[in-house]
C-alpha cells in the first residue's frame, strides 16, 4: 500500500515537473490515432460483409470469404503478378543507375560542372506524378509526339505506345529511372565522400589509374551502403508507384500494367466494393510488413546498425 | 578526392569520357522539360503535325492565353496555394512540438510513443480504410480535410527528433538555470539551433503539398476545391475526349497538346523557384540522418 502511494506521488511529481512535454506530444499522438490507427481498426471490413448503411461495426462477419474470392479472381492474381514483375524490373534496371551515376559524379573534377549537372539530375524528383504523366503522354502521343516523330525520321512505323501492353513496362520503368536515378545517387555520393582519402593516396603512389581505384577502392568501400539500400528496396518490393500507373494505364494495357494498388483503387473507390478491396489492401500490407521486417533484421545482422 | 594530383596522365582520357557521359545524362534529363516548354510555345498546327522536337515552331503564346483565360485554372491554382501554405503551417505546428517531446529522455513511455510513430512506416491500413475513415469523419470535399489529413508522417518526425537528440544538453542548461520551462526551451534553444532540419522538413512539406494529387482526386468532387494537379489531370485525360473543347480547336492557334504543355509549364515554375532553396540542404547529411540509425 505504501509502495502504491509512493508510486502515485512519483507520477504526480513527474507530471507537475514535465506536464508541458505531454501537451507538446498530444497533437502528434492524437493525429496518429485519428488518421492512421483508426483506419487500422476499420480494416476489419476485410473480414465482413460491409455495407455503408450498417457501418463498420454493424456489418456481419464472414471470415476469410473475401480472401477466397481474391485468390480465385484472375484479375487479382494478374495484379499480384504484375506487381512483382514491375518491382523486379525496376530493381534490376533502376537500382544500379544511381550507383553508376554517383561513381561518375565522383570522377568529375570541375566542381562547377559537377554542381550544375547534379542540379539538373536531381530536379525530376521534385516534379509531380501528374506532370510526369503529362510529359509521357504528350511525348509518346501517336500523331504528334516527339518519339513517333523521331521513329518516323528513322523510317520506322509509328507506334501507339500507350495502348500497347508490351510497351507499358518499359515506359513506366524508364520514366521512373528518369525521375529518381539522379536523386537516389545522393546516398551513394555521401558514402563515397566517407571513404578514407589515404587509400587513394597510397594507390597513386603505387601507380594505380582512376579506373583501377574505382574498382579496387571506391566500390568495395561503399559496398555496405549498396547492400543496405538493396535490402531496403527488397523490403519495399510491393511498393510500386501506382499513382503514375493510374495516370498512364488504360483497359488496353491492364494485362501488363494493373498492379495490386490500382486494382484496389478500381474495385474499392471506383466500383465501391470496399470490403473486397480492403481485403486486398490488408494482404498487401501484411506481405509488405513481413518483407520490411525481414529486411531490417538482415541489415541489422549485416551492418550491426538497424535501419531505424 | 577530386584532387588533381590523384590523377595520372593516362587518366585524362577517362576523365574526359566520363565528363561527356555525365553531361549526356544531364541533357537527357533536361530534354523532356525543353520539349514541353517548346511545345507550349508552338502553334497548335505545328504540334499536331509533330514537327516540334527541340525548339518552338511558329512561336506563339496562344496556349498560355487559353490557359490563363480559364477561370478553373485560377481557381485550382489558388487552391494549391491554400493547401500548400495551410498544410505546411499545420505540419510544422504539430510536428515540431511532437518531435521535441519524443526526443526528451524524461518522457514517460518514450519507447512506446516512438514505436507508435515508427510503426506507421512499416504498416498502414491502406487506401480503402483511410478513405472510409475520412468519410466517417465528414472530411470529404473539404479544404480542412485535405489540410489536416496529410499533416504528419513518421519520416519527417523522426528526422526532426534525431536532429533534436543530436543537440548537446549543455545548450539548454543555461536556459534551465534561468528557470525556462519546456515551451521556452523548445522556442528559444531547440528551434533556433535546428533551422537546417526545420528548413528541410518545411521544404519536404511544401513539395509534397504542391505535388499532391492522388488523395485530392479521391477526396474532392467539388471543382471549386480541386488543386492544380487534379485540374491538370482533367485536362490531360479528358480534354482530348471533350467535344465542346474540340469544337473550339478548329482554327484555333493552340491544340490539346500545346494547352497541356502550357499548364505543365505553369505548374512547374513555382517548383523551379523554390528548387535552389531545396537544393541548399541536400548534401548536408540531414537527409540521411533521418531514417538511418
Amino acid at each position: 500500500m505504501a509502495d502504491h502511494t509512493n508510486r502515485m506521488t512519483r507520477i504526480v511529481d513527474h507530471l507537475r515537473a514535465n506536464w508541458q512535454i505531454y501537451v507538446l506530444l498530444a497533437p502528434t499522438i492524437i493525429w496518429f490515432l485519428v488518421f492512421l490507427y483508426r483506419p487500422m481498426y476499420g480494416l476489419q471490413i476485410a473480414f465482413k460483409d460491409y455495407s455503408v448503411f450498417r457501418g463498420i461495426e454493424g456489418s456481419p462477419w464472414i471470415g476469410f470469404e473475401h480472401f477466397h474470392t481474391l485468390f480465385g479472381s484472375d484479375q487479382f492474381i494478374r495484379a499480384l503478378k504484375n506487381t512483382v514483375i514491375i518491382s523486379m524490373l525496376t530493381l534490376v534496371f533502376g537500382f544500379p543507375m544511381p550507383i553508376i551515376l554517383a561513381l561518375m559524379f565522383n570522377e568529375v573534377l570541375n566542381q562547377t560542372y559537377k554542381k550544375t549537372v547534379q542540379t539538373v539530375v536531381y530536379l525530376p524528383h521534385f516534379i509531380s506524378t501528374v506532370i510526369i504523366s503529362g510529359i509521357v503522354i504528350t511525348a509518346f502521343s501517336p500523331s504528334s509526339g516527339v518519339v513517333n516523330t523521331v521513329l518516323d525520321w528513322l523510317g520506322f512505323d509509328k507506334i501507339y505506345f500507350l495502348t500497347k501492353p508490351e510497351w507499358f513496362r518499359p515506359i513506366f520503368i524508364g520514366s521512373g529511372i528518369w525521375q529518381e536515378a539522379g536523386f537516389s545517387s545522393i546516398v551513394f555520393l555521401a558514402a563515397i565522400a566517407g571513404v578514407n582519402p589515404s587509400l587513394y593516396e597510397s594507390a597513386v603512389v603505387d601507380g594505380a589509374s582512376r579506373w583501377q581505384m574505382m574498382w579496387k577502392i571506391t566500390i568495395p568501400s561503399i559496398m555496405p551502403t549498396i547492400i543496405i539500400m538493396l535490402i531496403i528496396r527488397i523490403g519495399n518490393l510491393l511498393e510500386v508507384g501506382f499513382e503514375l500507373i493510374i495516370l498512364l494505364y488504360q483497359p488496353a494495357t491492364y494485362q501488363t500494367a494493373d498492379v495490386v494498388n490500382t486494382y484496389i483503387y478500381r474495385q474499392g473507390l471506383q466500383v465501391g466494393q470496399y470490403d473486397l478491396a480492403a481485403a486486398a489492401g490488408l494482404f498487401n500490407a501484411v506481405v509488405a510488413f513481413v518483407l520490411v521486417m525481414t529486411a531490417n533484421t538482415i541489415s541489422k545482422r549485416y551492418s550491426r546498425t538497424s535501419l531505424w | 578526392m577530386a584532387n588533381m594530383n590523384l590523377y595520372s596522365r593516362g587518366d585524362k582520357g577517362f576523365v574526359i569520357a566520363n565528363m561527356i557521359l555525365v553531361g549526356l545524362f544531364a541533357l537527357s534529363t533536361l530534354y523532356p522539360f525543353i520539349y514541353i516548354a517548346s511545345l507550349s510555345l508552338s502553334s497548335g498546327f505545328a504540334a499536331q503535325a509533330g514537327t516540334v522536337v527541340l525548339t518552338p515552331v511558329d512561336m506563339t503564346f496562344a496556349a498560355y492565353g487559353k490557359v490563363l483565360s480559364e477561370p478553373q485554372f485560377w481557381i485550382s491554382y489558388r487552391n494549391t496555394f491554400i493547401y500548400t501554405i495551410g498544410g505546411t503551417v499545420m505540419s510544422l505546428i504539430i510536428i515540431i512540438p511532437g518531435a521535441y517531446a519524443l526526443s526528451r529522455p524524461q518522457l514517460y513511455g518514450r519507447r512506446f510513443w516512438n514505436l507508435m510513430v515508427a510503426f506507421t512506416m512499416w504498416f498502414n491500413a491502406g487506401l480503402i480504410p483511410f478513405f472510409l475513415n475520412m468519410r466517417d469523419l465528414h472530411l470529404l470535399d473539404s479544404y480542412f480535410g485535405i489540410i489536416i489529413a496529410f499533416t504528419c508522417n513518421a519520416f519527417n518526425i523522426i528526422l526532426l527528433r534525431n536532429f533534436f537528440e543530436s543537440i548537446p544538453a549543455s545548450f539548454e542548461e543555461a536556459a534551465r538555470m534561468d528557470g525556462a520551462n519546456d515551451f521556452q526551451v523548445l522556442r528559444k534553444v531547440y528551434i533556433p539551433l535546428s533551422k537546417p532540419a526545420i528548413a528541410t522538413v518545411t521544404l519536404f512539406c511544401i513539395v509534397a503539398r504542391w505535388n499532391g494529387f492522388f488523395w485530392a482526386m479521391v477526396l474532392l468532387q467539388d471543382e471549386q476545391k480541386i488543386p492544380l494537379q487534379v485540374y491538370l489531370r482533367h485536362v490531360i485525360t479528358e480534354l482530348s475526349d471533350d467535344e465542346q473543347f474540340a469544337a473550339t480547336l478548329i482554327d484555333a492557334p493552340y491544340s490539346v497538346d500545346t494547352v497541356t504543355a502550357a499548364i505543365v509549364v505553369c505548374s512547374i515554375i513555382p517548383v523551379l523557384l523554390i528548387y535552389p532553396f531545396v537544393q541548399k540542404y541536400f548534401n548536408k547529411g540531414i537527409l540521411l540522418g533521418g531514417v538511418k540509425e
